[in-house]
């Protein structure tokens, strides 16, 4: 325990250095680097390792300070002493996903083999090569099978996708608000942030590292994705059509209404955190994952092999990853006679809901975890 | 063909339901279970801590799937009647449905359900035909409210009634197989004589008469392959 304490690979604000990923693109992608946290203390037998996978725009600072935006960790409100996942009992980890900006390999890396950022030359990556890079991450850990891979949105993706990968390295998955595959709707909107980034002059063809990055195009991409995270009751109940600081409106393309304003704060403070290029490529990995597809067109076999409890999640009004997409994974573990359970809960905020406050998600994801043997 | 209660048959978590009691105690060890309208698991956590059991559960309330989350049982919400088609052919040993039959839209779809799901079936339900329910309607004109049927006729979730006597001809007309049923009244096992206008209370042992299963005699009991 002692060691354990002072080991350098734990704690916050980490980073390690992998060796080479081979990727599904055929491709591999040299000196992988994975920036990462831990949180809590790894067991001697270290059997009490949970990994907390990211969603699109996330990042490794799950329950600490963004060290850009200063703002609490994404999770803090789940993961800490006594809270839902409970860094009293459990060793937690989160991981940069690579192609991400936050200190993991992607775009914005330099490119060994030119000196320069990889830019467009960064190789395109998938939900499944992220989830290799983390197994890499596990080992350099020294953690052979993990209590749980917990995951919202993209990173309830990457808990299926370890499910389906290591099937005997992690003994529960939890998959919040997420989907087995990407919808031609969730597709779509994507095209339309990508093209956005495209469109900026700035972009540059993503190689806009030494000059001025593409923030407008960027800016406009998160607004639109930020309103699929969200729902209409949800908007209409904070917004409604009222007006921003006017008692009547102008006539012209101000932001009038509240909402647009809104709108535009989320796109701006996104560009101060986030790398134009970053989102392309996640994007497109979200949009490659198809988990049925990787596995003969039958969901079930992704689950054959699986040792893992699973529990999977979904919000009512969430419209961009909806029950229907959580039922056919249900389906599926059902067919394969994996130990599952599924709940679909209440909550206005769409989307986003499993970031935000919810005393139903929390008994779950603590019921859960907790009944572990 | 109906199966006296015994003592020793009684499990010995007290909490336990006397329906879900008889059926806790005539399940075989080892077995894979599916509870459908499983409530908060009580039953799935008796089966897997006294016998062993492999079990799941479908729920509808998302509070009770949660309690049950709490108990480290599998269980998904969702609802007998859309739901059990998910559920691929033979996958348990016994399909349980308990006082829940009475509540679903279709309930003849559902039983043909849990004996496609599951090698047998186990159902259970509130007697319409009881005493005290005919006597408040033939001297009250009223529809009852008793301890198994305790709601008003415009809040009960129970929209079809059913009988043993029904029970019963519906299973001969289909075809199915009863290998046990119990009576119970006031929680108390009664004998089948009379038993529609004595028991409030009917739980039932069911095969397909297709499946081509063994009689339950000859039968080991035990995990399947």
């Amino acid at each position: 325990m002692g060691a354990r304490m002072t080991d350098p690979r734990y704690g916050l604000d980490r980073k390690a250095a992998l060796g080479t990923l081979a990727l599904d693109s055929g491709g591999s992608l040299a000196s992988v680097e994975v920036a990462y946290e831990t949180y809590g203390t790894l067991n001697a037998d270290a059997s009490n390792a949970i990994l907390v996978c990211h969603a699109l725009t996330g990042d490794q600072h799950l329950a600490s300070a963004h060290p850009r935006t200063g703002k609490p960790g994404w999770w803090v409100r789940m993961v800490g002493p006594g809270k839902p996942i409970d860094t009293d009992r459990w060793f937690v980890i989160c991981s940069n996903v690579i192609g991400s900006c936050l200190g993991s390999s992607g775009p914005a890396s330099i490119d060994p083999a030119t000196g320069r950022p990889y830019g467009m030359n960064f190789p395109v990556i998938t939900i499944r090569d992220m989830v290799r890079a983390q197994a890499m991450l596990i080992d350099h850990l020294g953690i052979d099978t993990l209590a749980a891979v917990v995951g919202g949105s993209m990173g309830g993706m990457q808990a299926l996708s370890w499910a389906a990968t290591f099937p005997t390295r992690l003994r529960a998955c939890v998959v919040l608000a997420s989907a087995a595959r990407h919808s031609a709707q969730n597709i779509a909107f994507h095209e339309v942030g990508r093209q956005a980034i495209m469109a900026d002059p700035n972009w540059a063809n993503g190689a806009y590292y030494d000059g001025t990055p593409p923030t407008a195009g960027l800016a406009v991409a998160r607004m639109a994705a930020h309103i699929t995270y969200l729902s209409e009751a949800g908007l209409t109940a904070k917004f409604g059509r009222s007006l921003q600081n006017r008692t009547a409106k102008t006539f012209g393309f101000d932001a009038d209404f509240q909402v647009e304003s809104y709108l535009r704060h989320q796109g701006l403070s996104f560009t101060d955190r986030f790398d134009a290029n970053s989102y392309l490529y996640i994007t497109r990995a979200l949009d490659y994952f198809d988990l049925a597809e990787e596995h003969g067109g039958h969901l079930a076999n992704a689950f054959r092999h699986s040792k893992a409890r699973f529990c999977i999640v979904s919000f009512d009004t969430d419209w961009l990853y909806p029950t229907a997409e959580s039922r056919s994974v249900v389906h599926a573990l059902n067919a394969a006679g994996a130990p599952a359970s599924f709940v679909e809960l209440s909550s206005p905020f769409g989307h986003d809901a499993f970031l935000l406050e919810n005393a139903a998600l929390d008994r779950v994801i603590a019921g859960f975890l907790g009944a572990a043997a | 063909m109906t199966t006296p209660l015994s003592g020793s048959q009684i499990l010995t978590p007290a909490a336990l339901r006397p329906d879900l009691a008889i059926i806790a105690a005539n399940v075989a060890p080892g077995s894979r279970i599916l509870d459908v309208g499983c409530g908060d698991g009580a039953l799935m956590a008796a089966l897997r801590d006294t016998r062993g059991c492999d079990a799941r559960g479908l729920e509808l309330n998302p509070d009770d799937v949660a309690t049950a989350l709490e108990r480290g049982l599998s269980v998904m919400q969702g609802d007998a009647d859309t739901d059990l088609a998910d559920y691929p052919d033979a996958a348990f040993d016994y399909a349980i449905l308990s006082q829940t039959l009475q509540t679903t839209m279709r309930p003849h779809v559902v039983l043909e359900q849990l004996l496609r799901i599951g090698t047998r079936a186990f159902v259970s339900f509130p007697n319409f035909a009881h005493w005290r329910v005919r006597a408040s309607l033939l001297w009250g004109g009223r529809m009852p409210v008793t301890k198994l049927l305790p709601l008003e006729w415009y809040e009960t979730p129970n929209i079809h009634h059913v009988t043993i006597d029904d029970f019963r001809a519906f299973v001969d007309t289909r075809g199915i197989v009863v290998e046990g049923a119990w009576f119970l009244n006031r929680g108390v096992a009664t004998s089948a004589a009379a038993a529609n206008f004595r028991a409030e209370h009917a739980v039932f042992l069911l095969r397909s008469a297709a499946s081509g299963v063994p009689p339950l005699d000859s039968r080991h009991h035990g995990r399947r392959a």
